[in-house]
């Protein structure tokens, strides 16, 4: 590892968070910049070991499998910030609470009237085709009419420097307590960048979650009774369920702990007896909530749970069937649910998307599999996916099968040219490939965390930011830069 | 408390407690083996009658030599209370739970599973044996002691309490129990010379000589021994004293008076105990141990009845 000399720092012609030319940092990250110059490369040495120590005593862990066992290992971090300016954070903010709005009404109109489709606006076969529809929950009203009270949105930037939203993830979006201990430990190893109280504070997720959580509660003035529900220590997320249900001081329980009563309500096992439970945030799947309704074999769930939810008696979160709107055929409408519901034009951008159940579009991404990326409609994790110039002749075949097959599952979007930030590899900085996670807060209120998750691919060229496939993550800075400094840095 | 986390806490306890105390059957096992002289028949598949694992230990292994009996105890993940298997377990159970224990007890637990089963794959052997069984009770007591260092007063730790108390109370019947063994000269006769030293290494094995020694002034008898090893409420490791300690963390638990019961009912059973003759009865004593097993098992299952599988109505 040698000194840091950013005139030496190339980013490939891709668009760089923290650089805006060779040795020329963006406004927003000068500071850090410079303090990362004058140190030398035993001290650069000695804070990325600090990072790594702090991050095994604190126990920041996720699990992998690997043939059948699975593995606790040390999150990896890498101490460069990933930072945008408080401004354009600021219209980023807007932009998100303008979308989840929009998709908790189509969500909610989809169980109920489905006025959106008759007006000819949204196209009801992929309604019929969709694989998170639940007919389940048609005619249900969930309190605030709120479906989706947890959102993670991935947004990436691509060469002409605008935000672009990749996706939505409205079943259980995870990575939220990273985000926080991404932050706890950056703080313990630059503490003095934060002296200066430019970068916003990110710690007031779980009192924000808490409160929404509160305020879905069925027993409105009571001291509501939250818990969250986990699948078990086996689940890729279970430092963060256990992370949050410490934080909010909340019980983490499993299926096994629930058991609902004749009177439709919710009760934990408790050893002084049963106790009722107002609000659930599950971090099960919907698919594996109630034997009773879905997967009979499920043992994660809990018989007679939807029965508690549709009579109102407890709160369920998210929703059963919000994941209906986290589907990639779903999201290449969303500008038009957002005209449709708020008669708004969307703050945010989408990535331009070709649905292969169109015609034109399929015919479209048939000839040009080399360079776009193609999305099955219901995966998440990054699996699923081909990445065309990343591919083979006979990937492109197999995927053509596919599409054929069940246009309907299909959509492709071109390859962006995603940023990236400069990281600190084994040799020195490096250019990375970046995408960001904010999450967003659905009650009473919109609320939308301080910047969110970076997360980096830490391949060289590599695209693929998924923790279970050599992805690490980042702090995130929202830095305040005033006005005379951000012409000084366009200048 | 979630009943699941209270049942989790509870077996912990006990498989901590198991594997500690597993350690001290065997020692007191072999250091009996070493004072004795080769005419008796004393052997170390007199530990496999006190696990009553005779069948599970026969389809795995052809003799019952000191090597194979080692291995089992100690290192056979098939027998579910050998050693590596019990902190396994302990470890599978803090790892579920280990939001509300403090983190340096998982770290602890973590650390003296990773190192025993990385000793029990290059083998327990003779030479090795007492090392090794040292560092399994000595790793234990030290999660012992960060359980009373660190822990507040909460129900987490009356669970921790209830299943070490429970195990210990079990085990060390167990552990005067290989004095009991069939294998024993039975005549009193045969006995006599050996006698003494029996009793001693029972005592060592339960690190209980000196205290009994501070607090019987006798010199080692059987009788004495028998009295202070399950009638004492002194020494922590007497059966009375771990009773004691169930019925004291039993007082905060809500609708204990069942489990409280059959507590005070082996108690009793306890203090009525003609020590005399158990002492010089081997076939006495094996049978007393028995019956106090069985009762111990009863107050398990009270807990899981009460506290683990609650099944009440919905409270109004």
């Amino acid at each position: 590892m040698t000194k840091i000399n950013w005139n030496n720092y190339n980013s490939k012609g891709f668009y760089d968070e923290l650089m805006a030319a060779p040795g020329v940092p963006h406004p927003a990250a000068r500071q850090l910049c410079e303090y990362l110059a004058q140190l030398d490369a035993g001290e650069l040495r000695q804070h990325k070991q600090a990072a790594e120590i702090a991050i095994q005593v604190m126990g920041i862990t996720f699990t992998v499998y690997s043939e059948g066992s699975q593995i606790d290992r040390a999150w990896p971090f890498d101490i460069l910030p990933r930072i945008l300016p408080l401004s354009e954070w600021q219209r980023t903010e807007a932009g998100l609470k303008q979308r989840v709005q929009a998709l908790n009404l189509f969500i909610d109109d989809l169980y109920h009237e489905q006025k959106i489709i008759k007006d000819g606006v949204f196209p009801a076969e992929i309604l019929t085709q969709s694989a998170n529809f639940r007919p389940q929950c048609v005619g249900i009203s969930p309190p605030h009419q709120i479906w989706a009270h947890i959102c993670g949105s991935d947004l990436v930037r691509d060469k002409d420097g605008i935000l672009y939203v990749l996706e939505d993830n409205l079943r259980v979006p995870s990575g939220v307590s990273y985000m926080l201990e991404n932050r706890n430990v950056t703080k313990r190893i630059l503490p003095e960048l934060f002296a200066t109280g430019r970068i916003q504070p990110v710690d007031d997720y779980c009192s924000q979650l808490y409160e929404m959580l509160a305020s879905m509660s069925p027993r409105p003035g009571d001291d509501p009774q939250i818990v969250i529900l986990t699948p078990g220590i086996y689940n890729s997320a279970y430092y963060e369920h256990s992370y949050l249900a410490q934080q909010m001081g909340v019980e983490l329980v499993e299926g096994r702990d629930l058991q609902v009563g004749d009177d439709d309500c919710v009760y934990m096992r408790m050893i002084d007896g049963l106790k009722r439970v107002d609000v659930i945030y599950r971090r099960v799947d919907d698919l594996f909530l109630d034997p009773e309704v879905f997967k009979p074999e499920s043992t994660l769930g809990v018989p007679g749970l939807m029965r508690a939810w549709r009579h109102g008696k407890v709160a369920l979160v998210n929703a059963p069937g919000a994941g209906v709107a986290d589907d990639k055929v779903v999201y290449a409408l969303v500008p038009e649910i957002i005209r449709y519901y708020l008669q708004q034009e969307p703050l945010l951008a989408n990535v331009p998307s070709y649905l292969c159940m169109r015609d034109e579009d399929r015919k479209y991404v048939l000839a040009n599999l080399d360079k776009l990326v193609v999305k099955p409609a219901n995966e998440s994790g990054g699996y699923g996916m081909l990445i065309g110039p990343h591919s083979t002749r006979a990937e492109q075949q197999k995927f053509a099968e596919l599409i054929k097959a069940d246009p309907r599952n299909y959509m492709a979007q071109p390859t962006l040219a995603i940023s990236t930030t400069p990281t600190l590899c084994e040799t020195g900085l490096e250019a990375r490939h970046v995408d960001l996670r904010p999450f967003i807060l659905s009650g009473e209120q919109i609320y939308v965390t301080t910047g969110g998750l970076t997360r980096v691919a830490l391949t060289p060229g590599s695209l693929v930011v998924n923790s279970s496939q050599g992805g690490g993550s980042k702090d995130t800075w929202i830095v305040d830069v005033d006005e005379t400094e951000q012409s000084q840095g366009s200048a | 408390m979630l009943s699941r986390v209270a049942e989790n806490i509870y077996w912990l306890a006990r498989y901590l407690e198991r594997a500690e105390d597993m350690a001290r059957l065997i020692s007191v096992n072999s250091h009996l083996l070493l004072d004795f002289p080769h005419a008796t028949k004393l052997g170390w598949d007199s530990l496999i009658n006190i696990t009553s694992t005779e069948e599970l230990f026969e389809k795995h292994y052809t003799w019952p030599d000191e090597t194979s009996v080692l291995q089992f105890l100690c290192g056979d993940r098939r027998y579910g209370s050998s050693i590596i298997a019990s902190l396994a377990n302990a470890r599978e159970n803090l790892r579920t739970t280990r939001e509300i224990l403090p983190r340096e007890i998982w770290e602890e637990v973590n650390q003296l599973y990773l190192n025993i089963a990385a000793k029990v794959e290059s083998g327990v052997t003779p030479r090795n044996r007492d090392s090794f069984l040292k560092q399994v009770i000595r790793s234990c007591q030290t999660v012992t002691g960060l359980i009373e260092g660190t822990l507040s007063h909460t129900q987490t730790r009356t669970f921790l309490t209830l299943g070490r108390s429970l195990e210990r109370a079990d085990m060390t019947t167990r552990i005067i129990d290989v004095r009991s063994a069939n294998l024993l000269p039975k005549t009193a006769e045969d006995l006599k010379p050996f006698e003494n030293l029996q009793w001693m290494s029972v005592l060592k094995s339960l690190t209980g000589f000196q205290m009994y020694r501070q607090q019987v002034r006798l010199r080692v008898r059987g009788p004495d021994v028998l009295r202070f090893l399950i009638q004492d409420t002194a020494f922590p490791r007497a059966v009375a004293c771990s009773l004691k300690d169930l019925s004291l963390a039993l007082l905060p638990l809500p609708r204990s008076e069942e489990v409280q019961g059959l507590v005070d009912d082996l108690a009793r059973l306890l203090i009525a105990a003609d020590v005399e003759e158990l002492a010089h009865e081997p076939e006495q004593l094996h049978l007393f141990m028995d019956e106090l097993q069985v009762g111990l098992n009863q107050v398990h299952t009270a807990l899981v009845s009460n506290y683990y599988d609650v099944k009440h109505p919905p409270k109004p």
